[in-house]
């Protein structure tokens, strides 16, 4: 088979799959419907505010509720040393 | 029409041989080109999935939180602050609520604490979440003891672990009763974390929030539509280190791909004039060198898409995980529910895929119009 068929084949393949991987999350966002209610009636019941994403400090934790100032709670000069902490931007307010 | 075809097809398998010439080369830019897409689309797709996940499984956390600030801090609310609120029309509930966090230091993690109203605990019953009960390694009937304010230890029978598919919600919540956080923590009666409003009408929200900060000037009302806000700034594209990270991968790449545009290498010049010597036309060249430039941009989007799908969806992204966890010790198990936006996905591809062709075309469109004598020489 030719170099040229051979390319125009994997290209077709990587491009099928690439067509698949939207089926796929069409799919299974469908299917987790019943998983995001469930998830949705937990906030409801608990009142919770914020994903269990960084449990590494409180601020991070409950990113929602925290103390505008929390980055720097401990004295002003303080700076953030928490990893998850440089994953934020600060709040609108405080950038303006 | 077939005859251009064959053409194409032609011009195809010389550019194929033309790449396997330099094999170690193209292969070197294939692997950076598709590593760099792989980084810029996992990016995009789990940040895009827990934004629109939150989006969803968050609307339905309270519509009015209130706390109470003492020196710019966060502090317990007495409960007559719901009396003292007056009565706000359009409010159809309101309640304190107790949660906290507590440090285990033999497991050096932090818990969520809550005492849930409608759970039916005893207090000597808990709840724990998934990742809890993973670390301590305990299930139903177990003990789990923690130690009070006063430094008693104070055991507790699990009485349920909370489901393994809310995990990124719950997994380090530690349901006890009101009356067992009271004691654990010192909390007098009377005294709540914050307080909860439920409005009947979401537009009246704003109207009572600025009522009861009239009555109430020492309270920090938190909206529900700033919880999703929230949210949806923490995994936008342009925020904080992952920004910083990603610029520097696209930046790399842009100076690789204007190395390539700036000049062509003497072999490449050669081989363009050796070309048009044999009666190859500059659209001839040109077209050769676009299917250069599109096999390897195409191949590199196709695998580095696919594979940051693979990664994101079915490998729960676990390539992140060092970088969410931080110096967590609990971090949830989670699947991310796969939602992809396919204006994104077109916006990655736009800007991976042509500023490479274009970049490739530039220089030997220069070199192809030049002379073959001069090119050659």
């Amino acid at each position: 088979m030719r170099p040229s068929i051979m390319l125009f084949l994997l290209f077709g393949a990587a491009c099928l799959l690439f067509a698949a991987t939207f089926v796929d999350s069409g799919l299974r966002t469908a299917g987790a419907a019943d998983l995001l209610a469930q998830r949705a009636r937990l906030v409801a019941e608990l009142g919770l505010t914020d994903l269990g994403l960084f449990t590494e400090a409180r601020y991070t934790r409950h990113l929602s509720q925290a103390d505008l100032h929390s980055a720097f709670q401990d004295h002003p000069m303080s700076l953030e040393h928490f990893p998850s902490g440089s994953l934020l931007l600060p709040p609108q307010g405080v950038k303006r | 029409m077939s005859g251009l075809l064959q053409r194409q097809f032609y011009l195809v398998d010389f550019t194929l041989a033309s790449l396997l010439r330099r094999k170690g080369k193209n292969l070197g830019l294939l692997l950076v080109y598709s590593l760099i897409v792989f980084l810029l689309a996992s990016v995009m797709l789990f940040t895009h999935s827990l934004r629109s996940e939150a989006g969803i499984v968050l609307q339905e956390s309270p519509e009015i939180i209130v706390q109470r600030m003492v020196a710019g801090r966060h502090a317990l609310i007495p409960g007559e602050y719901l009396e003292k609120m007056g009565r706000l029309r359009g409010v159809s509930k309101r309640q304190g609520r107790l949660w906290g966090y507590f440090y285990d230091p033999a497991l050096k993690s932090n818990y969520t604490i809550m005492a849930p109203p409608d759970r039916g605990l005893s207090n000597s019953e808990v709840i724990i979440g998934n990742g809890i009960a993973r670390l301590r390694g305990v299930g139903i009937g177990d003990y789990v003891t923690i130690r009070s304010y006063d430094g008693d230890g104070i055991s507790f029978q699990v009485k349920e672990v909370m489901a393994a598919e809310s995990e990124l919600l719950s997994n380090d919540l530690f349901l006890i009763s009101e009356q067992a956080f009271r004691i654990i923590f010192g909390i007098p009666d009377g005294m709540y974390t914050d307080l909860v409003l439920s409005v009947r009408n979401p537009r009246e929200v704003r109207k009572i929030t600025e009522k009861m900060t009239l009555k109430l000037p020492d309270v920090r009302p938190i909206l529900r539509e700033e919880v999703l806000r929230t949210y949806d700034s923490v995994f936008a594209w342009r925020q904080g280190i992952v920004f910083v990270l990603l610029a520097g991968a696209v930046l790399a790449f842009v100076i690789f791909a204007l190395d390539k545009a700036s000049g062509l290498s003497a072999e490449e010049k050669r081989e363009i004039g050796i070309l048009k010597a044999m009666g190859w036309e500059t659209g001839d060249v040109l077209r050769m060198k676009f299917w250069e430039g599109a096999v390897i941009s195409l191949a590199a989007f196709l695998i580095g898409y696919l594979g940051a799908y693979v990664h994101v969806f079915y490998g729960s992204a676990s390539l992140f995980e060092p970088v969410l966890k931080g110096w967590a010790v609990l971090y949830p198990d989670f699947q991310p529910v796969p939602f992809v936006d396919p204006l994104q996905v077109a916006t990655l591809f736009f800007f991976t895929v042509f500023p490479y062709i274009v970049a490739t075309i530039v220089p030997i469109w220069r070199a192809a119009i030049t002379d073959p004598d001069a090119v050659m020489r």
